[in-house]
Parts: structure tokens; C-alpha cells; sequence
């Protein structure tokens, strides 16, 4: 009973925290249908921006929004790469992929920062509260941040400028015959998912105590695995349902993880397990509607 | 007659596709067209005359060559980029998939479209005063759609999708009304009730017209003026004068006298009226 506890309760956490990132993710792949690659190394961008600060004594809540702001600049980069420079969007994100690996090694100065020692936002929040850190309390403060970016994405994809955005990801042309800027829109959706990306990335660095250059590898794909596993299992409808979806695609996804981790699943394993995870995702989707006799259009290529 | 106002100028218009490749085409040569204010236009000519060319270089998704100016309201607008300039412009495409986002609801579709000439703010999109107004205007058009807003367009058929994107285009009072064959890919019954509400928009709203089409007869039923293209240039201008009386037989011949070719599309040859025994006037 213990076991199972503690799996789910972990299996909370990073669902949250790694949900933010999937966020992002669905930004990108389904709201913009712009296939943002860049998420491997936006993600442990956020993680080293926010090391560095913290490590040179700034307080971890600025680090964290700085963290978050790198994400949005890189994301901005590769929007311009594809807008201004009409590059492939998913050229554009391989590009900024590796380019951000040299990047993030620059700003750290090596491959691996120790965090242990520093002052966190987690013991911020534990210092307000007067308690320690503990797991629940992680829990706590991913609630409550993942409610605020819930509830601020929630209105943000109904203003005027979200509906846009929204369009420019199902119809680019009728947007610009509407008057719209689809260059603005997806620069506008590319930096804010970055930026949720790179604040994931800083929490998850902050909570775990350390950030390697190395620990944004698949991160794509298990963004997309949350999205997928997400709206498979809570089938949404409308933007607030989507949302919460992407999370608890999250935290599906980490539980399953969680749980093959626990069974003796060899952790080398787990990218495989991963990439395996979203294949059987998207071949369920495409075999039940071959049972269906539903006619499937062949996978695009560019 | 001076006092009629032109609405929109275009001066020695060219367009040149894949300059540098075997395949250089001119789209559009040398085009001088003023559209007046209150105008009707029907374009017709055959596939690869340019209709759409002209369209496109209007509503600005590409320049012209260097040398040519579109000027509206006495506003040069050569170089301004196509979203900037759709705010004169409602267009309505012949593929009903480009005009409407299958992915959103009939009532966000219209508030995209209420919002343009206008900037877009971080205003809620979709407030109850507007669905009301838009419930309004799309019970006009009989299909009931009104009481579908919330309705994901994707679901609609290609008729629905294209009132739809009617309304859209007419929505905000654009300056000038670009219709792209916009009833050609509807069946007959479709097409005609798509035609009737775009008559019915256009007088009630009193837009400007420019409406390209395929149907040699709709060409002489519908507006006050006709413009043939050949080859990237205007080879007839009818106003309505000059153009009432006249027969789909008449404008083949003058099409093939102006062009000097035999007519070799099938699309429009099969408009051809009989013999000359057959002169009633559609």
C-alpha cells in the first residue's frame, strides 16, 4: 500500500512538472501544428539558466522567470528561422536543437552543476510555510503554479490574439486574408512554449538538486507521448478540457514509467520504452479506424 | 461623369513566375484596371488566363514586378504585406477549406473574421453580444446555422462551409469583395443558393465586386461590367451597356477575335450555345 503511495505521489509530481513541458509541447504540435524539435534542448536550457543564477547567489524566483525567458528566446529564434527565413519548421527546431547544446554547455561551463547546496524556489515555499521540504510540498507548489498557467492559457487561447493563434494552426491563409499576422502568431506560440519547456526544466533541475546538459534527450518524445496518451484517454473536447488532459496524459505517462522502473525495467531502457510507448500509441489510433473501414490519408513527409 | 470615384487602381501590373527556370511564365502582362466604387465585375477566360494571378496580386499574397502599383482609396498599397491589406478585402475562395478553420467553431471562425481591419487584443473573442449578432446574421441566410454556433466547421458541408465564408468575407464591410469561383467546386443546387446569398449580400451591404467564374452565363447575369483574360492581359472590358444584349455566343467570338486563337478550353466550350438559330438571351 506504501509502494503504491509513494508511486502515485511521485508519479504526481513529476507529472506536473514534466507536464508544463508536454504544455509546450502541445502548444507547438497541436495548437500551431508547427513541430517544434527544439524542446530538447529548451528544456535543459531552462535548467542551466536557472543553475547559473542560482549558483551566483540570485534569488531562485528571478532565476526561475529568467529560466522561463530563455525558453521564450530560444523558441523565438526558431519561429524566425522558420518565418523570416522560411526554413521548415522542423528543420528550424533541429537547428535550434543543436545549436542550444553548445549553448547550454557555454552558459554552464560544463556538462553537470550541482544544486544541493543552494537555495531553491522549493525552499522558498518551505521557509514561507515554515515546514521542510518533502514531497508533498513539491506536490503543493505544482499544483498550485500548474492551476495559474492552467487558468492563464485558459483565457489566454480565448482573447482575440489566442483565437488567432489557434487559427494560424488550422488555416495560415485565412488568418492573413482575416487581417491576421501569422508570422506574429507563431513567433507568439513558439516562445511560449519554450518557455513553458525551460521552466520545467529549471524546477525539475531545482527539485532533483542538479541539471546536466544531457538531461534534455527525448524530451519530444515524451512531451508527445503526454499529449498522445492525454487525449487518448480523456478524449477532450473544447480548450479547458485539452488542457487538463495534457496533464493527466503527464502523469499517466510518468506513472507508467514509475511502475516499469519498479517492476526491473533496466533504466538504460527507458528512451526505448518510451519511443515503443508512442508508437502503440499512434498505431492504436490508426488501427481503430482501419477497424472502422476509415480511410487514413498517407503520413505527410515535409 | 468625373464624379464617380475609383476605388481601386492598378498601373501597369506584371507578374512573372519561376523567372530564371524553363517554365517562366508571364501570369499577368501589363494589366491598367480601375474598379469604381459600387462596382459588380465578372471575370472570365480560360485555365492559366490569370483571373487568380489577379486576385492573388490584389489581396496582396504576392507583389508585382517592380514598375507596377496597386493604389486604393488614392492609397498606394504595392508593398503593403497581405494582412496589413485585408482590411480592404473580403475574399472568397473556390475551396471552401481555405476560407473557414475546420478545427474551430462557426462562432470563433466569425470572430476571427469580425476582428479584421482591426487589431487584436487580449480581449475575450467570442462574447455573448457578438454570437447574438452573428445569430442574427446567419439566420438571413435560411441554412440553420444560427443555432449552431458551437458547432466545429469541420462537421459542415462544402454548401454550409461556404455561406459560411461568405459571411466571413462580407462581415466586416471590406472596401472591395474578391469572389475566386467561389461556387465551382458546389454542386448545381448548392452553387445556386451560394450565388443567390452572394447577390442578396452584396446589394443589401452595397460592397464592391470583382468575381471571377468559370460560367459564361453567370459572367453576363450578374454584375454591371465584364472583363475577359487571356494569356495575363484584359482582352475585353464591357460595361453595362455595352455588355446587355449580349450572347455567350457573342463573347466566344470576341473572344476569339480579340485572342486570335480558337478556343481549345473545354470547360468553356461546353457553354456553347447550339447554332446561331438559338438567340435567346439567358
Amino acid at each position: 500500500m506504501d509502494i503504491i503511495g509513494n508511486l502515485l505521489s511521485i508519479s504526481l509530481y513529476e507529472g506536473l512538472a514534466y507536464g508544463l513541458m508536454a504544455l509546450g509541447v502541445y502548444i507547438t504540435f497541436r495548437v500551431l501544428s508547427f513541430p517544434d524539435l527544439s524542446v530538447d534542448g529548451s528544456f535543459p536550457l531552462g535548467g542551466a539558466v536557472a543553475a547559473v543564477f542560482i549558483i551566483n547567489g540570485v534569488n531562485p524566483w528571478l532565476a526561475t522567470v529568467a529560466a522561463f525567458g530563455a525558453g521564450c528566446i530560444s523558441g523565438l529564434g526558431t519561429a524566425l528561422l522558420n518565418t523570416k527565413l522560411r526554413i521548415n519548421a522542423l528543420l528550424a527546431g533541429i537547428l535550434m536543437m543543436v545549436a542550444l547544446y553548445s549553448i547550454n554547455l557555454l552558459i554552464m561551463g560544463r556538462s553537470n552543476m550541482p544544486l544541493l547546496r543552494e537555495v531553491t524556489v522549493f525552499d522558498h515555499v518551505a521557509d514561507f510555510l515554515g515546514t521542510d521540504t518533502s514531497l508533498a510540498l513539491s506536490i503543493s507548489f505544482m499544483v498550485v503554479l500548474a492551476i495559474i498557467v492552467l487558468a492563464v492559457l485558459n483565457w489566454f487561447l480565448r482573447t482575440e490574439i489566442g483565437l488567432a493563434l489557434r487559427a494560424t494552426g488550422d488555416n495560415e491563409q485565412m488568418v492573413r486574408g482575416l487581417g491576421g499576422n501569422t508570422d506574429m502568431t507563431t513567433m507568439l506560440g513558439v516562445s511560449m512554449s519554450n518557455g513553458f519547456v525551460a521552466l520545467s526544466g529549471s524546477l525539475i533541475a531545482q527539485n532533483q538538486g542538479f541539471t546536466d546538459v544531457g538531461m534534455g534527450i527525448g524530451m519530444i518524445v515524451m512531451g508527445l507521448a503526454s499529449v498522445i496518451i492525454g487525449e487518448g484517454l480523456f478524449r477532450p473536447k473544447g480548450v479547458t478540457t485539452v488542457l487538463l488532459a495534457v496533464f493527466g496524459g503527464a502523469f499517466a505517462y510518468r506513472l507508467f514509467i514509475s511502475v516499469a522502473l519498479r517492476l526491473g525495467l533496466p533504466p538504460t531502457n527507458l528512451k526505448l520504452v518510451t519511443a515503443l510507448l508512442v508508437v502503440a500509441a499512434l498505431s492504436i489510433t490508426l488501427i481503430r479506424k482501419k477497424l472502422r473501414h476509415e480511410w487514413v490519408p498517407p503520413a505527410v513527409r515535409m | 461623369m468625373s464624379e464617380i470615384q475609383s476605388l481601386l487602381l492598378l498601373k501597369k501590373v506584371d507578374k512573372e513566375f519561376g523567372i530564371g527556370t524553363i517554365d517562366r511564365v508571364k501570369a499577368l502582362d501589363n494589366i491598367n484596371l480601375s474598379i469604381n466604387e459600387h462596382d459588380s465585375i465578372t471575370v472570365i477566360g480560360s485555365n492559366g488566363a490569370g483571373k487568380t494571378t489577379l486576385l492573388n496580386i490584389i489581396a496582396g499574397v504576392y507583389p508585382p514586378e517592380r514598375g507596377g502599383n496597386i493604389i486604393i482609396n488614392n492609397m498606394d498599397i504595392t508593398n503593403l504585406v497581405e494582412h496589413k491589406r485585408s482590411q480592404y478585402f473580403g475574399r472568397v475562395y473556390q475551396d471552401p477549406h481555405i476560407g473557414t478553420a475546420a478545427k474551430m467553431t462557426i462562432g470563433e471562425n466569425l470572430s476571427l473574421a469580425i476582428a479584421r481591419g482591426r487589431s487584436r487584443g487580449l480581449r475575450v473573442a467570442t462574447t455573448k453580444k457578438r454570437l447574438t449578432y452573428f445569430q442574427e446574421i446567419l439566420a438571413t441566410l435560411q441554412l440553420g446555422l444560427e443555432d449552431r454556433l458551437n458547432t466545429l466547421v469541420g462537421t459542415l458541408s462544402g454548401g454550409q462551409r461556404q455561406a459560411l465564408a461568405l459571411v466571413m468575407a462580407t462581415i466586416s464591410r471590406p472596401a472591395l469583395l474578391l469572389l475566386d469561383e467561389h461556387t465551382a467546386k458546389l454542386d448545381p443546387n448548392t452553387a445556386g443558393i451560394v450565388l443567390k446569398l452572394t447577390e442578396d449580400i452584396v446589394s443589401s451591404e452595397n460592397i464592391t465586386v470583382l468575381m471571377v467564374t468559370h460560367n459564361m452565363e453567370h459572367a453576363l447575369r450578374y454584375g454591371n461590367r465584364l472583363l475577359m483574360m487571356h494569356k495575363g492581359k484584359i482582352i475585353v472590358d464591357l460595361n453595362h451597356e455595352q455588355r446587355s444584349g449580349i450572347t455567350v455566343n457573342d463573347l466566344l467570338t470576341a473572344f476569339e477575335r480579340a485572342s486570335g486563337e480558337q478556343l481549345t478550353d473545354d470547360s468553356i466550350l461546353l457553354n456553347r450555345k447550339g447554332t446561331s438559330d438559338n438567340d435567346e438571351v439567358g
